[in-house]
């Protein structure tokens, strides 16, 4: 037995030696110097949808690019968060640590960005937001890792607040569900709007019955009702808003992820005629978006969301990036001097972010319509705000 | 608070409730006969609200449409018996929640794949859409719809149960399951019909809910929790317990979102009895169901 072993121990070594040899030889050519994206986001539950556009839109934009960022072979790795702030958290760390990646895009929810930033600024990995835009990120805790493409939490809000204001209603009623972007909702809002509150209701997260909420909006008589409700609760609220007979008593207003493509596909005509604000619009007249458009819904045979266009735009934003280093992927401060200072054509045409490396940009008014194929979608009906920034960013300590 | 708006919450309440026995009807069937933990009940409940979604442009009418995604999901329900749930009678419970756990993920994904991400699209037929009014009160036609509706199968399972052959086996079988089978019952079949009844009592609340609600991935589990509560409430395996705890749920529930915030700022300022009024509500359930467990353990219609 031992004698055996002896034998085999040599013949075994070197088998192995051989084999590391060639695995060494085969990997060579990859090696040299890919660009690994770390593509968290939400792939199951009920918020998947969500995450799966923001990971169509991201693929849509590396394949026009043609398969490269930068001009860098690129490497898209993607992990589902379950929409659990500890899974990020890990996931996290097992990009910057095993995968070591360049960037982590992809994340949706405010609460898990907040979680996984401590992780990937140890770990010197660029994240660049392509949704969540929590104001602590923007303001006293912003962190030179930090990017967000899209947008800051409470600007879509506020420009909804402008409207409401200043198309006349005295009476609103507001209604959000009960966690920190809810607050941050109604607070944007209230920012901007200068009437009187009718009621102000927070509800359960993810609730399903709105019928005890409706009655007392009916009750209360209000000219006008804001409603932050996103995915399936936006589903819920405004089928039940409709046939509670209130959208002829009051209009309902909202942030665009109450009234976004996810939805309205959904509600179809319930949703008709509702206006609502956002950064970006299927029929925003730039270059790039007319494009895009068309070609997401070529290849995924569905309309694009706001939150598709947003993938994209982060897409964009890292080949930019890239391009500004010229694929000199191990300098991070120069990488990230290049992210801050990228100029490109993005979907919503030129792109550019304030110091604390949230987008400065026009939010608009859409309504609700329904488009020549009979499909529900947003059209443009306005400028709330032109180059408008996030309230917080003079509390950032980045120049 | 005036009269009509209580008379208004009333209802809802109890339309809710209605909703939940609808889902709870089949759970507690299921578990009090077959001895079965059913955690894939929700994923009939959402087969049956995209069956519904999907048959109402073929067959031209919601009414249609219900009826065959009932009969359709029964009869996946039969499918499932026999092919992944009939060899697990005999093992523990945890074995059973494993094994339909599994279930959830495999119907969440295969809709996934059949449907896409993205919820559908799903409203209550045109002469149901609006509203009406009752002695003042405008009230959505389809929530009286889904009132009624679980009204008569809570009459028809009644008849069923209490009248009929078939009733009287499945009575047995939830007081003294060895003794039927003894008797020369065929409980393989007996078993195969009341999961396949259950299986389209949950289609049913699918469909019916449906219109109401995010027709989408992962609208079971949304509501098997509520469903559980329910049933534990009602007494595990009591088809009157079921009826009994849904209604007390809804209308706790209910009145609980409508009065807590409302009382919380009697004694507070606005911003924080908006938030912990809130908050309150959405525990009213559980601390019902605790404190019916503290009185009585087993439910207040325990079986067996």
């Amino acid at each position: 037995m031992t004698r055996l072993a002896m034998i085999r121990l040599p013949m075994t070594r070197s088998l192995l030696a051989a084999t590391s040899a060639f695995a060494l030889l085969a990997a060579a050519p990859v090696l040299a110097d890919p660009l690994k994206v770390g593509m968290i986001t939400t792939l199951s539950g009920p918020g998947a949808g969500l995450g799966i556009d923001i990971r169509d839109g991201f693929a849509l934009a590396t394949e026009h690019l043609g398969g490269k960022l930068g001009g860098q072979d690129t490497q898209i790795i993607e992990a589902d968060d379950q929409q659990k702030p500890d899974v990020a958290v890990g996931l996290a760390n097992r990009m910057v640590e095993r995968d070591r990646v360049t960037v982590v895009t992809g994340i949706v929810w405010s609460n898990l960005a907040l979680a996984m930033m401590p992780t990937l600024a140890a770990g010197q990995t660029l994240f660049v937001s392509p949704n969540a835009g929590p104001s602590q990120l923007a303001g006293a805790q912003c962190n030179p890792y930090f990017f967000n493409v899209a947008y800051q939490n409470d600007t879509i809000h506020e420009a909804m607040g402008k409207h409401v204001q200043d198309a006349g209603f005295k009476k609103v009623y507001l209604l959000a569900p009960n966690y920190p972007a809810g607050k941050d909702s109604l607070a944007g809002f209230k920012r901007y709007y200068k009437g009187a509150v009718a009621g102000e209701v927070y509800t359960q997260v993810g609730q399903l019955d709105y019928a005890a909420e409706l009655a007392q909006v009916k009750a209360a008589a209000p000219d006008a009702v804001f409603a932050f409700y996103p995915g399936g609760m936006g589903i819920n609220f405004i089928k039940q808003y409709e046939q509670a007979g209130l959208k002829a008593a009051a209009p309902l207003f909202g942030p665009g992820f109450s009234f976004d493509q996810d939805i309205l596909a959904a509600v179809g005509d319930a949703a008709l005629g509702a206006k609502n604000s956002a950064q970006w619009s299927p029929d925003l007249a730039t270059p790039a978006n007319a494009k895009f458009v068309t070609d997401f819904k070529a290849k995924f045979n569905r309309l694009p969301s706001m939150y598709a266009a947003q993938g994209y735009d982060a897409a964009l934003l890292i080949d930019a990036a890239v391009k500004g280093v010229n694929g000199d992927l191990k300098d991070k401060d120069k990488l990230r001097a290049a992210m801050k200072a990228a100029k490109f054509d993005g979907l919503r045409g030129a792109f550019r972010l304030n110091s604390n490396q949230f987008p400065i940009q026009n939010i608009y008014l859409r309504e609700v319509v329904k488009g020549a194929d009979g499909a529900v979608t947003n059209k443009l009906a306005g400028t709330v705000f032109t180059d408008h920034a996030d309230a917080y960013a003079k509390d950032c300590a980045m120049k | 608070m005036d009269v009509l708006l209580l008379a208004e919450q009333g209802l809802n309440g109890l339309q809710l409730g209605v909703m939940l026995f609808l889902m709870a009807a089949g759970l507690t069937l299921v578990f009090g006969i077959m001895d079965l933990i059913n955690l894939a009940h929700g994923s009939f409940y959402m087969v049956g609200a995209y069956l519904t979604a999907a048959l109402v442009p073929v067959l031209g009418g919601f009414l249609p449409a219900l009826v065959v995604a009932v009969l359709l999901t029964a009869l996946l329900g039969l499918v499932v018996e026999a092919v992944a749930l009939r060899t697990l009678y005999r093992r523990d419970h945890l074995d059973q929640v494993l094994a339909t756990f599994g279930l959830i993920l495999f119907f969440n994904e295969l809709i996934r794949i059949l449907f896409g991400p993205v919820p559908i699209f799903l409203n209550p037929p045109a002469a149901l859409a609006g509203t009406v009014n009752l002695w003042g009160l405008t009230y959505p036609a389809f929530r009286l719809a889904i009132l009624g509706t679980g009204l008569a199968v809570a009459v028809g399972l009644w008849l069923l149960i209490a009248r009929t052959r078939v009733g009287m086996l499945i009575r047995a079988g939830a007081t003294n399951r060895e003794m039927v089978m003894a008797l020369g019952v065929d409980v393989r079949l007996l078993f195969g019909l009341v999961f396949a009844l259950g299986c389209g009592l949950a289609g049913l609340a699918g469909a019916m809910a449906g219109p109401v609600l995010a027709v989408q991935v992962g609208m079971g589990e949304q509501i098997l929790i509520l469903t559980f509560v329910v049933i534990v409430i009602g007494g595990i395996g009591s088809i009157r317990g079921a009826f009994a705890g849904a209604l007390l749920v809804g209308v706790v529930d209910t009145l609980g979102r409508a009065l807590l915030p409302a009382s919380f700022r009697l004694v507070m300022d606005a911003a924080s009895a908006n938030a912990a009024g809130a908050a309150a509500a959405s525990m009213a359930i559980y601390i019902l169901m605790a404190l019916v467990l503290a009185v009585r353990p087993k439910g207040l219609f325990p079986v067996g």
